[in-house]
C-alpha cells in the first residue's frame, strides 16, 4: 500500500495523472469500512485531508451554493445560512449515519463513492448540482444528472478530482426528501426520494431503486402535466419505466416500488 | 507492511510511534500507544464503540486511517473527568462497558456543545452508539444528568 | 450499605474510564496471533487443502485435528462435535484448521493463502423438510432431542369443546451482538496452559479443555476478564475458542491470542434456535381451557450443543402461566447444517411464549371474547398445576399483576383512542397489545442438584471478606449485587467485601453464569456460606461489628477463616427428569408487558411508542442495575420483534456486519416503563429471584399483539420486518 500526502491541489492533481491512478480519500467513511478485509497490496491512496484550505470551503452567494470537495454533513447541518436555503441538504445530512459519520463524510465522497443508496445525491440532483471535476488537463463543469452511466460507473476520467459541487439557488414551490430504512438512524437507505418543483419544473429523484440514483423522468413529466393520481398504484404503474429496483440481503425489488409510490401519492396529495 | 512515524497529541500529552501504513487510528491507539480503553465493536463504524475526539470533533475512529491523524489532537476515553465519571455511574450509563468508551466520548462532546442537543434531541444525538445491554435509558439518563451537572457548574 | 440501596456498580468506574481490561486490552509481549481457516459449504467431504507454494510457511503454525492430544470432541452435553473437522464438514464455517503468527499482517496473507478443497454432501437446511437417508447424520432421524410433556388426555376433550382453535407460530433466529466479540489468549505459565478470555463459565471451558488433552485438571487454569456482553453467547462457545488457542499456544510455544472481529463472530458463533410452534386447544363456551395440544420443532442446527437443554425450558413454559387440565406438549430439535444454534438470553422460553402469547389473542379474537378476560380466566391460582404438574403456591396473584400492568399502560383508554385514530388518519395505524408470562429461575428440574454448586468465603487479616465463586459479571452486575448479599449478610460495609475474579485455580464451582440463577441461587448460598464463616465466629447474622472478630480470627498463626456452602436440594422440591413431572423451577419471576406501537401503512414500519414492563421477581435487589436489565432485555426482545434478521445462506448467516444485522438504536426506542411488584421469595437472598432472561419473553408477544390489532391482520411470525408486514397487508388496501 501507498500513500501520498500533497498540500497543494496542484501536487494532487499532479499525483492523480500517475500510473496507477492512486484512489482519492477524503473522510474514509466508506473507504475504512471493514478495513482489515480488504486487499491493499495494490492500494495507492491520495490523502485530501490537507487541502482544506482550497477544498474545504461552503460559498453561498446570490445565485449558487459551492461545496468544496472537503465540505462535511455536519459543515451544512451547522450553517443555519445554509440549512435555511437549502432545507434539503440539512434534513438529507442530518440523516446520513449518524453524528460520527456526518462528521467526516463529505458530499464530493458521497458522489465519488457512487452507491445506488446514497443519500446525498438524490437531494443534490433535485436541487440541480452541478460536479466540478478537475485534472492537470483542466477544470469541467457536469451535471449530477447525467454523472453516474451504471452501477459505480461515472463519467469523472481516472485522472480527475471532483473539487466542488454547484447548486443553483432557485424559488421553488415545492421539496421534500424521505428517506426509509430499516431504523431511525445508522441505516442503509431502502428507498429513498428528493423531490423539487422549481421554475425549471419537478425533478423527482429516488435511491436504491436502481443501479445508480436516478431521476424519476415520466412521473416527473406527469407532474409537468399536472397530473392528479388517485391511488398509490397509478404511481407505481408510472414509475414501472423509471426505476428498477432488485431484491438484496436488506429488502426486496416489491417493497421498494411499492413504498416508493406510496410515499410520493401520501406526499403529493400532502398528506403526510 | 511499510511503517511511518506518526507524532499526534494524545490526552495533551506529544507522543510518536512507529506504526503500520494501514493502521487505523484505533488499532494505533489500542496497540501503538498503549491506549486500549477504545474498543472495536465493529470495525464498519456502524457501533460507535471507537469514538475519540479528532481535533475536538467525535468521530469513530475504526474510519480514520492512522496517517489522517498525523500532528493532530487525539481525546480518549482515558481523559475522562471523575466528575463525570461518577455521575454517570450513578445512572447506569454502563453495564458491559464494551460500548462505553465510545458512549463517554459522544456524551463529552454534547457537553461541548450543548446546542446539537436543543436541535436533535438526545435520543438521536445517541443513535450513532449502538449498545446490546442498556435498552439506551441508562446512557440517557447519564447525558441528561451530565448535562444539568454542566449547566449548574456554567451558572457558579 | 444495604441491600436494597443502590450501591453504584462496583465495575462501573473502570469501565467508563476505560480502565477495565478486557482480553484484547491485555499486554501480553510476545503473543502471536490466531486464525481459523474454515468450510465454505453446509456439509462435504474434504478432499485436500492446498498451500500456495509460494507463500513462506516456514514460521507459521499450523494446527489441524491430527495435533489434537485425546479425542476431538467438543464436551459439552454430548460430544459428537469435533473442535477441528477431520475428513467432514457438518456446516458453513466449520473450523478445520488454525494458524498463528506474530504478525497479523503475515496471518491475513496466510489465510488467503490456503484453499481447502471440499466434496458437497447433500445438506439439510430446513429441520421440517423431508429425510431421505443421504440427510441423516444423527442417530436415525436427526433428532437431537425429543421431549413429551402430559397432563391429564387431551384427546377425548376435543370432542366436547365448544371452540377448538389452531395456529401456527414462527420465530427466526437471533444474533448476541454483545459488543466485545469473542476473545481467548492462551500461554503456558508456571507449568499450566492457562487461558484468559470473555466467557460466562470457567468450569465448562476447564472440563471442555481437560476433555480434548486427556489431562488432569490441574493442567489448565481458566481466568475470565472482563465480558463485553454476553447474553448466551459466552456459555458453550467459549469452550471451542479457548480450545482452538490452547492448541496453538501448546504447538507454537508462544502466547496466542484468538479475537474474532465483527463479522467472522456473527458468522460462525451460536446463535438464538430458529423455532415453529403449533397449538391446537379445546376451549369451554366461556373461553376457559380445556385441552392444549402443542408441538414444538427448534432447528439445532449441526451439532447437539445445548438444544437439548433449551429445548427443555421451551418446553416447559409453552403452555403459559395458565392451569389446563389437559395438556401434551411434544418437543423435537432436530439436525440442519447450520452453524450449531446455542444459549441465548430466555433458552428456549422466548420462542413458545411468543406462540402461547399470540395464540392467547388469536383465540380471544375468535371466539370473540375480549383478550383481557381470556387470560383472566385462565391466569394459573393458588393450589392449581402448571403444565408439569407443579402446583402454584405462589403469593402473586397474577389477574391483579396483569390488572396493574395494563392500567399503568393505560390500555382501556388507548384501546379507545387508537381505534378513533386509526379512522381518521389517512396511513398511520396504532395498536396496543400485551402478554402475561412467567420465567423458571434456576436450571430446569434437577439441574441444581446435578451441578452441586459450591461457593466460599475468606476472611482476611485486614478484616475484609473475599467472596469465591465461579460467578461472571459480563454487564449484568454479579459482582455489584453479590457484594451486597454478603455485606447485607455478615453485617458489614460493602466497602469490605471484594469479589474474586473467576479463576478455576482459586475459586470453587458455583456453576455457570446462566440460566437466571446467579442473583437466587448462588446468592442463596453465599448466604449460606456467610453463616458458616459467622458460626466459625461463634456470632450469627444480625450481630453487630463482624469486622474485628474477622480480622483476630483471620489473623491466628496457621489458621484460615473460610465459610463455604454447597448446594443441596431442597426437600420441598420434586421432579421427574423421565415424565418431565412435577417441580420444573424452584420458583419462577411473573410479569406482564403492554407494548403501544404505531405502523405507518406507507412504508410498513413499526414503531413502539410506549412499553410497560411490570414484572415480580422477589425482592429487587439494586433498583439501578435491575431496571437496567429489564430495560435491556426489553430493547432485545424488541429487535427480535421487528429488527433482527438473520439472514441465511447455505445455512449461517450472510448478512453478518452490524450494517446488515439491525439492532435497535437508541432513537428507534422509548423510555422503557420498568416496574417492580415486590414480593421477597424464600428461595433466593434477602428475597430475590432470577431476572436476567424474563424481560426477553414478553415484548416480541406484546408488540406482535398490538400489530395485529392495529393493522386488523393476524401476525403469527417474527421479526416483523417492514417487508413482511407489506406481504402480510398487501391487497387489503391502506387509507
Ligand atoms: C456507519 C456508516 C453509515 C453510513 N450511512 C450513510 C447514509 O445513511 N447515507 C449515505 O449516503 N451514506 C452513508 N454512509 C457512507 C458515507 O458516509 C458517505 O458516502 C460519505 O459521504 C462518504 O464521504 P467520505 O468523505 O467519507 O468518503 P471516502 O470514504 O473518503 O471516499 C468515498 C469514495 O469517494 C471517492 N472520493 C472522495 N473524495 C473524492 C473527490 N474529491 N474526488 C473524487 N473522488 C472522491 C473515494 O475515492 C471513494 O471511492 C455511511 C457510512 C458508514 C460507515
Ligand atoms: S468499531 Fe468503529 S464504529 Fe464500531
Ligand atoms: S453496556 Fe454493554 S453494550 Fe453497552
Amino acid at each position: 500500500m501507498q500513500v501520498h500526502r500533497p498540500y497543494t491541489l496542484h501536487d494532487a492533481l499532479a499525483l492523480m495523472a500517475a500510473t496507477p491512478t492512486p484512489t482519492p480519500i477524503a473522510g474514509g467513511t466508506d473507504l475504512l469500512v471493514s478495513w482489515h478485509h480488504k486487499p491493499k497490496e495494490k492500494l495507492a491512496l491520495l490523502d485530501l485531508s490537507q487541502l482544506g484550505g482550497e477544498l474545504a470551503a461552503m460559498r453561498l452567494t446570490a445565485d449558487t451554493l459551492e461545496l468544496g470537495a472537503l465540505t462535511t454533513y455536519w459543515d451544512v447541518i451547522a450553517s443555519p445560512e445554509v440549512s435555511r436555503a437549502f432545507p434539503l441538504l440539512a434534513e438529507a445530512a442530518r440523516q446520513v449515519g449518524a453524528m460520527q459519520i456526518q462528521t467526516r463524510g463529505t458530499w464530493a465522497g458521497n458522489i465519488g463513492n457512487g452507491s445506488p443508496a446514497a443519500d446525498g445525491v438524490p437531494v443534490l440532483m433535485a436541487y440541480d448540482a452541478t460536479v466540478v471535476l478537475q485534472s492537470t488537463r483542466g477544470r469541467r463543469e457536469v451535471q449530477l444528472d447525467g454523472y453516474y452511466t451504471g452501477y459505480k460507473k461515472t463519467v469523472r476520467l481516472p485522472d480527475e478530482l471532483i473539487v466542488a459541487i454547484q447548486i443553483p439557488r432557485r424559488t421553488r414551490k415545492a421539496e421534500w426528501f424521505e428517506k426509509v430504512g430499516a431504523r431511525a438512524a445508522q441505516t442503509i437507505t431502502k428507498v429513498g426520494v428528493a423531490v423539487v418543483n422549481d421554475e425549471k419544473g419537478w425533478r423527482v429523484v429516488a435511491n436504491s431503486v436502481a443501479p445508480y440514483v436516478c431521476r424519476c423522468r415520466n412521473l416527473e413529466s406527469a407532474l409537468q402535466k399536472g397530473q392528479k393520481f388517485k391511488s398509490p398504484e397509478e404511481i407505481r404503474d408510472i414509475l414501472k419505466n423509471d426505476i428498477a429496483p432488485i431484491n438484496d440481503m436488506r429488502s426486496t425489488a416489491a417493497y421498494r416500488e411499492t413504498v416508493l409510490s406510496r410515499v410520493l401519492f401520501y406526499r403529493l396529495a400532502d398528506k403526510a | 507492511m511499510d511503517k511511518f512515524d506518526l507524532s499526534l497529541t494524545l490526552n495533551g500529552k506529544s507522543e510518536t510511534r512507529r506504526v503500520a501504513l494501514d493502521a487505523r487510528l484505533l488499532d494505533v491507539l489500542r496497540y501503538d500507544f498503549g491506549s486500549p480503553g477504545t474498543k472495536e465493536g465493529c470495525g464498519e463504524g456502524e457501533c460507535g464503540a471507537c469514538c475519540v475526539l479528532l481535533d475536538g470533533v467525535l468521530v469513530n475512529s475504526c474510519l480514520v486511517p492512522a496517517f489522517q491523524a498525523a500532528g493532530r489532537r487525539i481525546e480518549t476515553v482515558e481523559s475522562t473527568p471523575p466528575d463525570l465519571l461518577q455521575t454517570l455511574n450513578a445512572t447506569g450509563t454502563s453495564q458491559c462497558g464494551a460500548c462505553t468508551p465510545g458512549v463517554v466520548m459522544s456524551i463529552r462532546w454534547l457537553l461541548q456543545h450543548p446546542e446539537i442537543a436543543e436541535s436533535v434531541g438526545l435520543r438521536a444525538f445517541m443513535s450513532g452508539n449502538l449498545c446490546r445491554c442498556t435498552g439506551y435509558d441508562g446512557i440517557i439518563a447519564g447525558l441528561e444528568q451530565a448535562l444539568q451537572s454542566n449547566a449548574k457548574k456554567a451558572e457558579t | 450499605m444495604p441491600a436494597g440501596a443502590d450501591l453504584p456498580r462496583i465495575d462501573g468506574l473502570d469501565k467508563l474510564a476505560g480502565r477495565a481490561a478486557y482480553v484484547d486490552d491485555l499486554p501480553t509481549p510476545g503473543a502471536w496471533h490466531g486464525a481459523t481457516v474454515r468450510s465454505s459449504v453446509p456439509r462435504g467431504k474434504i478432499r485436500d487443502i492446498h498451500f500456495d507454494p509460494a507463500f513462506d510457511w516456514n514460521d507459521i503454525t499450523i494446527v489441524d485435528h491430527r495435533d489434537i492430544p485425546g479425542p476431538n470432541q467438543l464436551k459439552l452435553i454430548d460430544v459428537d462435535q469435533p473442535v477441528l473437522a477431520a475428513g467432514e464438514v457438518r456446516h458453513k464455517h466449520e473450523p478445520i484448521l488454525l494458524l498463528a503468527h506474530p504478525s497479523v499482517h503475515k496471518l491475513r496473507d496466510a489465510l488467503r493463502a490456503i484453499r481447502v478443497d471440499v466434496e458437497p454432501l447433500p445438506a439439510i437446511l430446513d429441520p421440517a423438510a423431508p429425510l431421505t437417508p443421504d440427510l441423516i447424520q444423527y442417530k436415525s432421524d436427526n433428532v437431537l432431542k425429543h421431549i413429551d410433556i402430559r397432563q391429564g388426555d387431551p384427546g377425548p376433550v376435543f370432542a366436547r369443546a365448544a371452540h377448538i382453535i389452531e395456529g401456527e407460530y414462527v420465530t427466526g433466529s437471533q444474533e448476541h451482538v454483545y459488543l466485545e466479540t469473542q476473545g481467548m489468549l492462551a500461554q503456558w505459565q508456571d507449568g499450566r496452559l492457562t487461558v484468559r478470555g470473555s466467557m460466562q463459565c470457567p468450569y465448562y471451558v476447564l472440563d471442555a479443555l481437560t476433555h480434548l488433552f486427556g489431562r488432569s485438571r490441574d493442567a489448565f487454569r481458566v481466568i475470565q476478564s472482563p465480558v463485553g456482553g454476553g447474553f448466551g453467547g459466552k456459555e458453550e462457545y467459549p469452550s471451542l475458542l479457548a480450545i482452538h488457542a490452547a492448541l496453538l499456544a501448546e504447538k507454537s510455544g508462544a502466547p496466542v491470542k484468538m479475537i474474532y472481529d465483527r463479522q467472522e463472530d456473527m458468522a460462525v458463533t451460536t446463535k438464538r434456535h430458529p423455532s415453529r410452534t403449533r397449538h391446537r386447544t379445546a376451549l369451554d363456551k366461556d373461553g376457559r381451557l380445556l385441552a392444549m395440544e402443542i408441538d414444538v420443532l427448534l432447528d439445532g442446527g449441526a451439532y447437539v450443543t445445548l438444544s437439548p437443554v433449551v429445548l427443555s425450558r421451551g418446553c416447559i413454559h409453552a403452555a403459559g402461566p395458565y392451569f389446563c387440565e389437559n395438556i401434551h406438549i411434544r418437543g423435537e430439535a432436530r439436525l440442519t447444517n447450520s452453524p450449531p444454534y446455542g444459549a441465548f438470553r430466555g433458552f428456549g422460553a422466548p420462542q413458545t411464549i411468543f406462540a402461547i402469547e399470540r395464540h392467547m389473542d388469536v383465540i380471544a379474537a375468535r371466539i370473540g371474547i375480549d383478550p383481557v378476560e381470556l387470560r383472566r380466566r385462565n391466569l394459573v391460582r393458588t393450589g392449581q398445576p402448571l403444565a408439569t404438574g407443579q402446583i402454584y403456591k405462589e403469593p402473586t396473584d397474577l389477574p391483579a399483576l396483569m390488572d396493574r400492568a395494563l392500567d399503568l399502560a393505560q390500555y382501556k383508554a388507548r384501546t379507545q383512542s387508537h381505534a378513533e385514530f386509526n379512522k381518521s388518519h389517512p396511513f398511520l395505524r396504532r395498536g396496543i397489545g400485551f402478554a402475561t408470562f412467567h420465567h423458571g429461575a434456576g436450571f430446569t428440574g434437577g439441574g441444581e442438584t446435578y451441578l452441586a454448586s459450591e461457593v466460599w468465603i475468606e476472611g482476611k487479616p485486614d478484616g475484609t471478606v473475599e467472596l469465591q465463586t465461579a460467578q461472571t459479571d459480563m454487564g449484568q452486575g454479579t459482582t455489584t449485587i453479590l457484594t451486597q448479599v454478603v455485606a447485607e449478610r455478615l453485617g458489614i460495609p460493602t466497602e469490605q467485601v471484594r469479589v474474586a475474579t473467576p479463576d478455576t485455580s482459586r475459586v470453587p464451582n458455583s456453576g455457570p453464569t446462566v440460566a437466571s440463577r446467579t442473583a437466587m441461587v448462588v446468592g442463596k448460598l453465599i448466604e449460606q456460606a456467610c453463616d458458616d464463616l459467622l458460626h466459625q465466629l461463634g456470632r450469627k447474622s444480625g450481630d453487630p461489628e463482624i469486622s474485628d472478630d474477622i480480622r483476630r480470627h483471620a489473623s491466628l498463626p496457621g489458621k484460615s477463616l473460610v465459610g463455604r456452602a454447597k448446594y443441596q436440594k431442597p426437600a420441598s422440591i420434586q421432579w421427574d427428569d423421565k415424565t418431565y413431572r412435577g417441580d420444573a423451577y424452584a420458583t419462577y419471576s411473573w410479569a406482564t408487558y403492554v407494548a403501544d406501537v404505531e405502523v405507518d401503512l406507507r412504508t410498513c414500519r413499526v414503531r413502539v411508542t410506549d412499553f410497560v414492563a411490570l414484572q415480580e421477581v422477589g425482592r429487587v435487589l439494586n433498583t439501578t442495575l435491575a431496571t437496567g436489565q429489564i430495560a435491556g432485555g426489553v430493547v432485545q426482545g424488541i429487535g427480535w420483534a421487528l429488527y433482527e434478521n438473520v439472514v441465511l445462506e447455505d445455512g449461517a448467516m450472510k448478512n453478518c456486519q452490524m450494517t446488515n444485522y439491525v439492532i435497535p438504536s437508541a432513537g428507534d426506542l422509548p423510555p422503557i416503563r420498568v416496574v417492580f411488584e415486590e414480593r421477597p421469595s424464600h428461595w433466593g437472598p434477602g428475597g430475590a429471584k432470577g431476572i436476567g432472561e424474563l424481560p426477553m419473553d414478553g415484548p416480541a408477544p406484546a408488540i406482535v399483539n398490538a400489530i395485529s390489532r392495529a393493522v386488523t391482520t393476524t401476525i403469527n411470525e417474527i421479526p416483523v420486518t417492514p417487508e413482511l408486514l407489506l406481504k402480510a397487508t398487501e391487497g387489503r388496501g391502506h387509507g
